[in-house]
């Protein structure tokens, strides 16, 4: 009993459990539309997993809400609520654009060059909401929002404006090749590249049917970075105290202002690197007239919600959701149920991870009950 | 004790769990009708535990009560409040931007036809009560303009017009000043005529003294004693309430001042509103010497502690440390002055509650070349140094470096706060309601720590709301009204009520001592 009481109050068991009950009520929804829920999650995993190419699709999916759970979770880790991910995602996609598409430098320069630009756009979005919190003390909630809004509208004019919109279609001209973070993206098409691939059918599979990227690399790395920085560093300390409790650490000598807004800002690199990634790594390396936001920054508010704000956690997160995400476009291919069910499962998880507080309470109840028979 | 119904109440072989944790183990509780009986314990004894399963918020584990002889069971506090009890909590309850009267009848509202609020009826209702008992209260004020004791009247207010026949008052006297406390020991013996009974949980002996008829003392939720007040003193009821002997009175030698450490020269400071709260205020601190400011809330204490810690704008005047200004700079730059300060807020100011205690001990020494490497926290340094503090300061859990700080009771969080700030070796330290909450035993440590401090040659600055704090620890006694010294005296020059009647803005006696 104890030792159950024990398991029951980690956080991770309260997410299996939260994943066990989206998957129920997924189940049950399926079974109410007059799908096989089994047969539904057969395909989802299959989906998920049952290819090599399958498998690299779900990583390069999880890639960016990795990025922008990330920084969600860092800013929540500072006492902050950053909704406004979608927007430093959509700056950093932006600003990687205006450098990659102008400039054409060798990719050893270009590179740093175009994702560095991305970074600074989420930095420049991040730090005006920082800014106005600290400044005039507006939430940081209403500011972003308003920001995401604006940077929609800002990538919209961009895709129309004349310096970089492809004549006869609704985008951009893409960022020039030496932007690319693809891996081996010339080599793994020549011939001598597919020659040397194709002993290894896994390998062969992955490399030539998707747009295999370093993106998941940096987005682990940066989940260790700020996982130190949060948990190791000095800075760390102070921005945890400061989220915490802004009172405390103001009268201990912290500058709380100052935390602020460099919280805001490195949330906002982190999501602004999501941004530049995804132009960089993936086709078709370019932004489209947006008409609706598409969710990159906003599933990182799911992701770091799953995580419980763990940077580590995150990248896990990241990965489940990538798989759902791209899993359920096998729902709707092989049983024909709508992807819906799967933007049900998913809200579903979230809502049972936001309720998992519930599980430890439980187990409190379980250890009295057990120490009521002691006696 | 046998059932009957001369008891008002009566709690037989109460016990209260949480998890393991004996909160409660077998207590018992008689009280007789219409007479004031008082719960006694220390932080952490049970009191509260106790007093809320009476009023239906816990549900006890084992154990009866009987209500006027009848056995009942308390599943909520509505089925309390349907069996007369009321409850006064520490923290009120209060909706600030209603009125006396809206928030009486919050809850139990008087609606004519057509459900609309007959607010004359319930007003009329309330001016009975206010009659009959002396609460004087203003039945239209809004309760964020009213004080804190008239707020506690209208809590009491609350319970009457819900009919209440026995009254739990959590810790009444805990924000009151000692005119407010009168009062309203007063107001407990005009209802206690009127046949109510009272139950009053607190861990003032002074108070117990002055308005009880019988006390029951609990100790880490065992059941120690009952006794009629009359017949024991205050020594006796802190022995039983602590477990072992305890001394009331500050032990320490007469103040050898050095030299001037700490001034402040005709400051003026405004509050979140724009108004004066401290006015052309100048007061000194020298080594070797504790100044305490008596006072009553809101005269000023905290913008002056605010202007100390440049957490506020100092309108006019100069604060100087060592002879260096530092007012209007920031709160890093003072602690670099060497000035320490204990917030009276613990968890607010003092604490970041989620960290832990070797996190909290270094958050003014973090940013230091003794605890940083490189940019990162030196970790093994600060558990190093937090272990040992744990130690010196008799902190309790030992071994608690690595557990969150809010895991700590009250005082053991307040040593947490002293133990950081006094390790800081500074010239001045600023000690605001350092002992706010504690109980005897914890209170009788930070006394001595002060003391010790003072003997070891430092300036300290006392702020404290207890005149017996203020009166018993410092050197040098300054009386502060309306945001300014209205009068200094030295330790024993001057009586409780000379003080109580300067701090409620009394005229200054003619033969008061002037030090500065």
């Amino acid at each position: 009993m104890k030792m159950l009481s024990k398991i029951l109050k980690k956080q991770i068991t309260s997410t299996i459990i939260a994943l066990l009950f989206g998957f129920l009520v997924a189940a049950i929804v399926l079974a109410i539309a007059g799908y096989n829920p089994g047969q539904a999650f057969g395909a989802l995993f299959k989906g998920m997993l049952s290819k090599p190419k399958y498998i690299s699709n779900v990583i390069i999916k999880a890639t960016p809400i990795i990025l922008t759970g990330l920084s969600v979770a860092f800013a929540f880790k500072t006492g902050l609520f950053n909704i406004g991910a979608e927007g430093q995602y959509v700056a950093g996609s932006i600003a990687a654009v205006l450098v990659g598409v102008k400039l054409n430098l060798p990719a050893v320069i270009q590179v740093p060059l175009v994702v560095l630009a991305g970074v600074l756009g989420g930095m420049v979005f991040g730090s005006v909401v920082g800014f106005l919190k600290a400044k005039f003390g507006i939430h940081e909630v209403i500011t972003s929002i308003m920001l995401n809004w604006i940077s929609l509208y800002l990538s919209n004019f961009i895709v129309s404006s004349q310096a970089y919109h492809l004549p006869n279609s609704t985008s951009t001209y893409p960022v020039n090749e030496s932007s690319y973070t693809m891996i081996l993206p010339k080599w793994k098409t020549s011939d001598a590249g597919m020659a040397a691939l194709k002993p290894n059918k896994w390998l062969y599979e992955m490399m030539l049917k998707t747009d295999v990227n370093v993106g998941i690399v940096i987005a682990i790395l940066m989940a260790v970075v700020i996982w130190v920085l949060l948990y190791r560093s000095n800075k760390g300390y102070e921005l945890r105290a400061v989220g915490f409790n802004r009172d405390a650490a103001e009268f201990a000598g912290i500058n709380v202002n100052r935390n602020i807004v460099q919280a805001m800002l490195i949330a906002g690199a982190l999501s602004g690197l999501a941004g530049a990634l995804s132009i960089t790594g993936i086709a078709p390396h370019k932004i489209s007239t947006l008409a609706a936001f598409e969710n990159y920054g906003f599933n990182g508010l799911s992701v770091a919600m799953i995580a419980g704000s763990s940077p580590i956690g995150c990248v896990f997160a990241g990965l489940l959701f990538g798989g759902l995400l791209y899993g359920g476009q096998s729902v709707q291919q092989e049983v024909g149920a709508p992807t819906e069910i799967i933007n049900i499962m998913i809200g579903t998880i979230v809502f049972f991870v936001a309720l998992t507080k519930v599980v430890p309470a439980l187990a409190e109840r379980l250890e009295k009950r057990g120490v009521g028979h002691a006696q | 004790m046998e059932v009957s119904k001369e008891y008002a109440v009566q709690m037989h072989g109460i016990t209260k769990l949480f998890g393991t944790f004996r909160a409660l183990d077998n207590v018992n509780l008689d009280v007789k009708k219409g007479s004031i009986h008082a719960i006694l314990g220390e932080n952490g004894a049970g009191k509260s535990t106790l007093m809320n399963v009476l009023y239906g918020l816990y549900q006890a584990d084992a154990g009866e009560i009987y209500l006027n002889g009848e056995k009942v069971v308390i599943k909520n506090p509505n089925v309390a409040i349907e069996h007369g009890i009321g409850m006064v909590h520490q923290h009120f309850m209060l909706v600030d931007n209603f009125t006396v009267t809206q928030n009486i009848i919050l809850g139990t509202e008087v609606t004519s036809r057509f459900g609309v609020l007959d607010m004359k009826k319930a007003r009329e209702e309330i001016l009975n009560i206010v009659k009959k008992y002396g609460l004087e209260v203003d039945p239209d004020a809004k309760i964020e303009d009213i004080s804190v004791g008239m707020q506690q009247r209208v809590e009491i207010l609350k319970a009457l017009y819900r009919g209440a026949e026995i009254l739990i008052l959590d810790e009444p006297t805990a924000v009151l000043t000692p005119q407010e406390i009168e009062e309203l020991i007063s107001i407990m013996h005009s209802l206690i005529e009127d046949g109510k009974t009272i139950i009053i949980i607190t861990h003032k002996l002074k108070e117990i003294k002055a308005s009880s008829d019988v006390c029951t003392i609990i100790r880490r939720g065992q059941y120690i004693d009952t006794v009629p007040v009359a017949d024991v003193d205050e020594e006796e009821l802190a022995t039983k309430m602590v477990g072992h002997a305890v001394k009331l009175v500050v032990d320490k030698t007469p103040a050898k001042p050095g030299d001037v450490v700490f001034e402040i020269d005709h400051l003026t400071v405004k509050d979140d509103r724009g108004l004066e709260a401290v006015k052309d205020l100048s007061l000194k601190v020298r080594k070797g010497e504790i100044v305490g400011i008596a006072g009553v809330d809101g005269n000023g204490q905290k913008e002056l502690v605010e202007a100390i810690t440049c957490l506020t704008r100092s309108e006019s005047g100069t604060i100087k440390i060592n002879g260096t200004e530092i007012q209007n700079t920031t709160p890093r730059n003072v602690i670099e002055h060497k000035v320490s300060t204990i917030h009276e807020d613990r968890q607010r100011r003092g604490l970041v509650l989620p960290f832990t205690v070797a996190e909290n001990m270094v958050i003014e020494k973090y940013r230091t070349p003794e605890f940083k490497r490189h940019g990162m926290q030196n970790r093994e340094k600060a558990q190093e140094y937090t272990k040992k503090l744990i130690q010196d300061y008799d902190i309790r859990p030992a071994g608690c470096e690595n557990q969150p700080v809010r895991g700590l009771s009250g005082g053991n969080q307040q040593k947490v706060i002293i133990a950081r700030e006094v390790s800081n070796d500074p010239d001045l330290l600023i000690a605001v309601q350092p002992t706010r909450g504690l109980d005897v035993g914890a209170i009788e440590y930070v006394h001595k720590t002060l003391v010790r401090e003072r003997d070891a040659g430092k300036a300290i600055l006392l702020i404290s709301l207890e005149l017996d704090e203020v009166m018993n620890v410092s050197d040098t006694i300054d009386v502060i009204y309306d945001g300014t010294i209205v009068a200094e005296y030295k330790q024993g020059e001057v009586d409780e009520n000379t003080i109580g009647l300067l701090m409620a803005g009394g005229k200054q006696n003619e033969n008061a001592v002037q030090n500065t």
